[in-house]
């Protein structure tokens, strides 16, 4: 067995919260200077200008790149020899959370549903849990925002549908969420699964790098497929026309019934802040 | 597209020379609203009360800012979605709301209280929350402190960049999406 002190977990997270919503991570920063270099509109141009001086000031100042600091969203591979002292592992990223948010003045977004009012800490942060083999423990930290989180959906296909028919849903999504949820966009889709499986799937492979190419080549080729029909509906940054209304598609998929065809789709803004820490 | 540089509160002279596509930079105070404050503003608009600030030429942002850390006057505040405060926006436009700053589309009953009433909505970048910030100068909380990021603040900004989307006579800088069907 190994022991992990819960101190040295709520220090990993608090730092991880920080760090994500102050520093821009080098992929993103790459496609705004390729986006740029690729948009001819002015007003494209400036808002992509904008976003990349913002990036300077945030890594500068520590102010967070945005006022949406996100609600705190975890995926945490846990070993089965791992132990945590102290209040346990779910209440340590929780801590963290407290820690990370309170310090590093980001604002806590997180709200009863009816009443709304702000639980003011900042939690409960939304922790999903794997249990590996081994004595790893590894936490990946996503900040999710509220306005891009609202553009998302799940429904479920026929599986006739098929894959013209995820394209389509997809497309009509993208299209219809404009301007709202901040784009470049980066959209997670999960297919497959169950109801509740494909949307935690979609969120999960957003955490994925720009850069990154998927495994299976198909899968691969789908990302690529979407990705460049998506910017052909020339919403461009922030809504104001242009090639880049997505910044990249990544796709999970999971088995599911036979009767099924899940398919989520979470649409996450340009300010893609995530990290990951392994202790 | 034209340039401008405007100070609140703003007047109709000012609106009705804005259009769609135009870059404003303005300067004076704006006051902070999102969902719950709205719905505050709105519950004493029924109940015969004040507001907690002049109406008439007013502008509001649409922000929720996080909060300031020590030696600034605000932390980082970009716009928030506009389309939740739709419900709200025609009858304060009604009652002399000048202008709104926010990100992502408006309904049609807000175009069409824009036209009637004279105003615009501007656009601000969203994720760009610490960039914006630099042109607010002051923040003070003026009402429901309670709700936090959510209470409504009087900033103080100074050249805050904005773009207008909407302007006073049905024009729109959005883009429609090039949908095949």
């Amino acid at each position: 067995m190994r022991e992990i002190p819960a101190s040295k977990i709520v220090e990993a997270v608090a730092e991880m919260c920080v760090k994500a919503n102050t520093v821009l991570p080098d992929d993103v920063r790459t496609k705004f200077e390729q986006a740029m270099a690729e948009e001819e509109s002015p007003a494209a141009r400036e808002v992509l200008r904008q976003l990349l001086e913002n990036a300077d000031i945030s890594r500068d100042t520590k102010l967070p790149l945005c006022q949406d600091c996100g609600l705190a969203v975890f995926y945490v591979e846990v070993g089965e020899e791992v132990v945590v002292d102290g209040p346990g592992l779910k209440e340590a990223i929780n801590e963290g959370v407290r820690k990370g948010y309170g310090e590093g003045y980001l604002r806590k977004s997180a709200c009863d549903p009816l009443s709304r009012k702000n639980t003011g800490d900042g939690t409960p942060a939304v922790i999903h849990f794997d249990v590996v083999p081994g004595e790893r423990l590894k936490i990946a930290y996503m900040a999710k925002g509220g306005g891009s989180e609202n553009m998302s959906r799940v429904t479920m296909l026929a599986p006739a549908q098929g894959w013209e028919g995820i394209k389509k849903f997809v497309v009509q999504r993208v299209a219809e969420a404009g301007p709202n949820p901040c784009p470049p966009t980066i959209i997670g889709i999960g297919i497959g699964g169950t109801f509740d499986h494909s949307a935690r799937i979609a969120k999960k492979a957003l955490i994925r790098k720009l850069d990154d190419t998927h495994p299976d080549p198909e899968i691969a080729a789908m990302e690529q497929e979407l990705e460049a029909e998506l910017n052909k509906l020339g919403i461009g940054p922030m809504g104001l026309g242009g090639k880049t209304t997505v910044l990249g598609v990544k796709i999970a998929v999971e088995p599911c019934h036979i009767a099924s065809l899940p398919l989520a789709v979470n649409v996450q803004c340009h300010s893609q802040r995530h990290e990951e820490v392994e202790l | 597209m034209a340039e401008h540089k405007l100070n609140t509160p703003l007047t109709d002279e000012d609106i009705v020379k804005l259009k769609a596509g135009d870059v404003v930079f303005l300067s004076g105070t704006i006051y902070s609203a999102r969902d719950a404050a709205h719905k505050k503003l709105v519950e004493l608009l029924d109940a015969g009360k004040d507001l907690p600030f002049e109406l008439q030429g007013a502008s509001i942002y649409y922000v929720g800012p996080s909060p300031a850390p020590p030696g600034r006057p605000i932390g980082a505040a970009g716009p928030t979605t506009s389309y939740r405060m739709d419900t709200y926006a025609p009858r304060l436009h009604s009652l002399g709301l000048k202008a709104t700053i926010g990100k992502g589309k408006r309904s049609d009953e807000v175009k069409e209280a824009m036209k009637e009433h004279k105003a615009v909505y501007f656009g601000a970048t969203g994720g760009a929350g610490a960039l914006l910030s630099n042109s607010i100068v002051a923040s003070e909380v003026i009402a429901f402190e309670e709700l936090g990021p959510e209470a409504v603040r009087a900033m103080k900004v100074k050249d805050f960049p904005l773009l207008v989307i909407n302007d006073a006579f049905g024009g729109e800088l959005y883009a429609k999406p090039a949908l095949d069907t």
